[in-house]
């Protein structure tokens, strides 16, 4: 088998070359270096930057936090989505329209945001400080950026699935005597669980990394409200290259994890789960 | 202009799409490329329009060698096989396209074009359609749409794949007949790619029959009718009637009968396979001449042109066979009544199965 | 809607309000937020905001940032999409997992990146300083971090939409006599103009908003390597709300350009395709 089937279209090898350069020079060169500048330290030292205690916090906060904020997403994206998708109500369509925001919108203008709302003299923090509690410069205030910034995941991933869904599957669940609760939770979730998994995985991926919508609103206490992300800028910012590129390897191999379990997920989901849908029409 | 095609293969990773395929078409011929599919008709198709490149062989237009030609060079009409229209085009501009995209010296003026188009949309029948998107046109509409773009570059050949393959059985038999007058008029070189024999034999001034990447047998269509060369052209021509039995001494051995075989027949003392076209028999209360066996009437469907029998023979075989409303009533057939029926004519093969 | 699939009406208002209480937590207040405290101090100190020096080239790098790292990526999406999608080769799949992957790189990391390769203390440091070129702390760093974190946006949307369009409208074009830039230029690119505007904005919004992998390689050099996003950050933590917010007013407003030029090819693609069904199943009637 060769390595291209010859085509009467023109242009492959121009097209690929350029996109092999560009994306060596943009993408490849730059991984690569980490990738060098990681091998350059011995396992124990690499053992050591990655878990001291400063740094194993800002793991508890960033996974933690983005493990809650993608659960509170899982839940509310399934509700969103559905109201969107199912029932209508005026302004529908800008609402729609509106969930993108988060991808839209700047994350350092979305930080900037979040902080002057939920500090304890903003619109929401004012009202919450009386009763003891604190969204802003405490880990709260990192789950508030970090569910803003992973919104759209879950209401993107379900809405189509849920647009494609035949009502007629949920009338002959009616017709055999469910009620509408069980029809939703024996035969509507079970076929949305894929999506919402995606969605949560997308989510919670997006959060670990995120820099911009946490900072203001997290206060950068160290080993309090420090994520790992800002924790690399801050080893950046004292030329401690060895200490950044560790704890940048350790980010890199847990969304190398979640998007291999995001590729695995989407593969069963399209693969088992569409040839199924096919058959069945 | 003369189309040859000398040697030609080509797999596609394990599948063999052609194998030595030999075929020339002359000047002016208007050729059927008949297969079911996989047998390879539309590889070759694109293969001659320089659509697709032969791992070996050579394609020769007009004696000269134009297997390395460009599509682009060849002066191909195509018509494929779900049209390619252009969507964001009108249907206007589609067939300008192939005018106003020549190099300038070459490019007839812009009222010239429009000339041209407008004449060749009105011999397509569609000048009032001129300005709709193909979106907006039947599945009749936009293949004669993609017929006039085709037209417009005055190509040497003509080449359609599956042309009407998808628009529904009363659009395609006017278009079949259209296509015939049309090519009658304007006479250019023609192949095109169906997997309807009814189709093939029809329209095409010749017919070549394709099974797995291979010639089966290239004819009119009088001949490969009615004088099948392979058993595969036999069989897919058409219903036919298969009886397996054996030849022995010059006559052909099924079940207890024994019938005289045509000249051309299988070798002697080998497994044979005999058929028969539903109305190549010839039905009787009583037995005629010497080449007849006893069978039972099974089914009768009078609703058609012709009536249709289903019978069984003595030794359990079903026969379709085909006859007239009026020889019907003269033999005023019933169920289960027992009748002698004779081939008059039949094609035997050895039966490569045994 | 009514019968076995609709819920009664109570659950529905409830779960409505729900939903919609919690899209005005996140979404609508956020919004709102930026422009109360950007308008604050009122429309005087509003304009003010944006005629200091400092912001203005820092809306000018991120203008510049934009204009050099979207028609980059524009360039390498249609390169890339017309080799994928148009011809079969063996390690597609790689190739298209390697494009994605700045997605699922943090912005931070991918700041890191490049500062380890073109840092002082990075692999080609001192060869750069050997020959006077800077590029971290320096605009080519912000453009080059600005190129990472847009690089799929463009390809990602062409790439399916290509493949989905398959090859014989170009076959035809090619067999009419058409050369290879006359079937791009008057087929591929009519077809896949919306999908190309939607992966440009959407390119474009986050080349203006990038924040964490710019933060990195620019040094913070004010009137020099700041973009807008960068200079919010400065102005917030000097306690210069209303001016942070007026500059982020700005991002805001594009930010919601983009999503309803978003929107509006959405709902045109969705009629497109309602469109080509209908016509599918009358052809198939």
């Amino acid at each position: 088998m060769t390595l291209k089937e010859r085509s009467i279209l023109p242009g492959f090898g121009l097209t690929m070359g350029f996109t092999l350069f560009y994306l060596s020079l943009i993408v490849l060169l730059p991984l690569s270096a980490l990738v060098i500048k990681a091998t350059a330290l011995t396992w124990s030292e690499f053992w050591a930057i990655a878990t001291t205690p400063r740094a194993l916090a800002s793991y508890r906060l960033s996974f933690g936090a983005s493990l809650v904020g993608a659960t509170i997403n899982a839940a509310f994206g399934l509700l969103v989505a559905w109201v969107l998708v199912r029932y209508d109500f005026p302004g529908r369509r800008l609402f729609d329209a509106m969930i993108d925001l988060p991808f839209a919108l700047p994350t350092a203008v979305s930080g900037i945001a979040l902080t002057a709302i939920y500090s304890s003299n903003g619109w929401i923090g004012r009202h919450l400080a009386p009763l003891g509690i604190k969204i802003a410069y405490t880990p709260l205030g990192v789950v508030v950026a970090l569910t803003f910034i992973g919104l759209p995941f879950v209401v993107r991933t379900v809405q189509p699935v849920l647009e494609d869904f035949d009502r007629e599957v949920e009338e002959a669940a009616a017709s055999l005597g469910a009620s509408r609760w069980q029809t939703f939770a024996r035969v509507i979730l079970p076929t949305l669980a894929p999506a919402i998994l995606t969605g949560f995985a997308l989510a919670f991926a997006r959060a670990i990394g995120e820099y911009g919508s946490v900072i203001f609103i997290s206060g950068n206490m160290p080993m309090r409200t420090e994520i790992t992300p800002l924790l690399i800028v801050t080893k950046l910012e004292q030329f401690d290259y060895a200490g950044a590129t560790a704890i940048a390897i350790v980010l890199l191999l847990a969304s190398f994890a979640l998007l291999l379990l995001i590729n695995l997920l989407q593969w069963r989901f399209s693969d088992r789960h569409r040839t199924v849908w096919r058959a069945m029409r | 202009m003369k189309i040859e095609v000398r040697g030609i293969n080509k797999t596609f990773g394990a599948f063999t799409a052609l194998k030595d395929i030999d075929l020339s078409v002359e000047s002016g011929e208007l050729v059927a490329l008949l297969g079911p599919s996989g047998s390879g008709k539309t590889t070759l198709l694109r293969i001659i329009a320089g659509l697709e490149f032969p791992d070996r062989g050579a394609v020769l237009f007009d004696g000269e060698d134009a297997t390395q030609r460009k599509a682009r060079e060849r002066r191909v009409g195509f018509v494929f096989q779900h049209y390619a229209l252009f969507r964001h085009m009108t249907v206007f501009d589609n067939v300008a396209f192939g005018l106003r995209v020549r190099p300038r010296r070459e490019r007839p003026s812009e009222a010239e074009i429009r000339r041209r188009v407008n004449e060749l949309l009105r011999l397509v029948q569609l000048d009032w359609l001129a300005d709709r998107l193909p979106a907006q046109l039947s599945g009749g509409q936009r293949q004669r749409v993609a017929l006039a773009r085709a037209l417009a570059v005055e190509p040497q050949v003509l080449l359609l794949d599956e042309p009407f393959g998808s628009l529904d059985a009363k659009v395609r038999q006017e278009l079949r007949r259209w296509l015939r007058r049309l090519h009658d008029e304007i006479h250019i070189t023609s192949i095109f790619v169906t997997h309807d024999q009814e189709e093939a034999l029809e329209v095409a001034d010749r017919v070549v029959v394709m099974n797995r990447g291979r010639i089966e047998q290239a004819g009119t269509p009088e001949e490969v009718y009615n004088h099948p060369a392979t058993p595969f052209v036999c069989d897919f021509l058409g219903n036919v009637n298969l009886f397996r039995g054996r030849v022995e001494g010059g006559k052909a051995i099924i079940g207890n009968v024994a019938l005289d075989l045509p000249e051309d027949g299988a070798p002697d003392a080998a497994p044979a396979v005999v058929y028969v076209r539903p109305h190549q028999f010839d039905i009787d209360e009583r037995p005629q001449g010497r080449n007849h066996f006893r069978a039972r009437v099974k089914h009768i469907n009078t609703a058609g042109p012709v009536v249709k029998l289903e019978l069984a023979t003595e030794w359990g075989d079903a026969v379709h066979v085909e006859m007239s409303h009026e020889r019907f009533r003269a033999l005023q057939l019933a169920r289960d009544v027992e009748v002698f029926i004779s081939p008059r004519e039949m094609r035997v093969f050895p039966d490569s199965t045994a | 809607m009514v019968g076995a699939t609709m819920e009664p009406k109570l659950i529905r208002w409830f779960l409505t309000g729900v939903a919609l209480i919690f899209l005005c937590l996140f979404l609508l207040l956020p919004l709102v937020a930026v422009f109360a405290e950007a308008f604050s101090q009122g429309v005087a100190v509003y304009f003010e905001s944006f005629r200091t020096p400092d912001a203005r080239s820092a809306i000018l790098l991120t203008l510049m940032t934009a204009a050099i790292t979207v028609p980059l990526n524009v360039l390498f999406g249609l390169a890339a999409a017309w080799a994928i999608a148009k011809f079969q080769f063996i390690g597609k799949n790689v190739l298209m997992a390697l494009i994605d992957l700045p997605f699922s790189i943090s912005p931070v990391v991918a700041g890191l990146m490049y500062a380890l390769l073109f840092g002082a203390r990075g692999i080609f440091g001192p060869w750069l300083a050997a020959h006077n070129i800077k590029i971290i702390f320096a605009v080519p760093g912000i453009i080059l971090a600005t190129a990472f974190v847009t690089f799929p946006f463009v390809a990602r949307e062409l790439i399916p939409l290509m493949q989905m369009q398959g090859n014989e409208e170009e076959e035809a074009a090619l067999t009419l006599g058409a050369s290879g830039w006359q079937t791009f230029r008057h087929i591929t690119l009519p077809n896949i103009k919306w999908g190309l505007l939607y992966g440009v904005i959407l390119c474009n919004a986050r080349a203006m908003g990038e924040f964490g992998a710019v933060s990195v390689v620019s040094g913070h050099v004010r009137g020099v390597t700041n973009t807008m996003t960068l200079h919010i950050e400065i102005l917030y933590n000097e306690y210069q709300f209303v001016a942070a917010f007026a500059v982020a007013s700005l991002l805001t407003l594009l930010a919601l350009l983009t999503l309803i030029v978003k929107s509006a090819i959405e709902w045109k693609a969705k009629r497109y395709l309602a469109i080509v069904k209908l016509m599918a199943e009358e052809s198939a009637a």
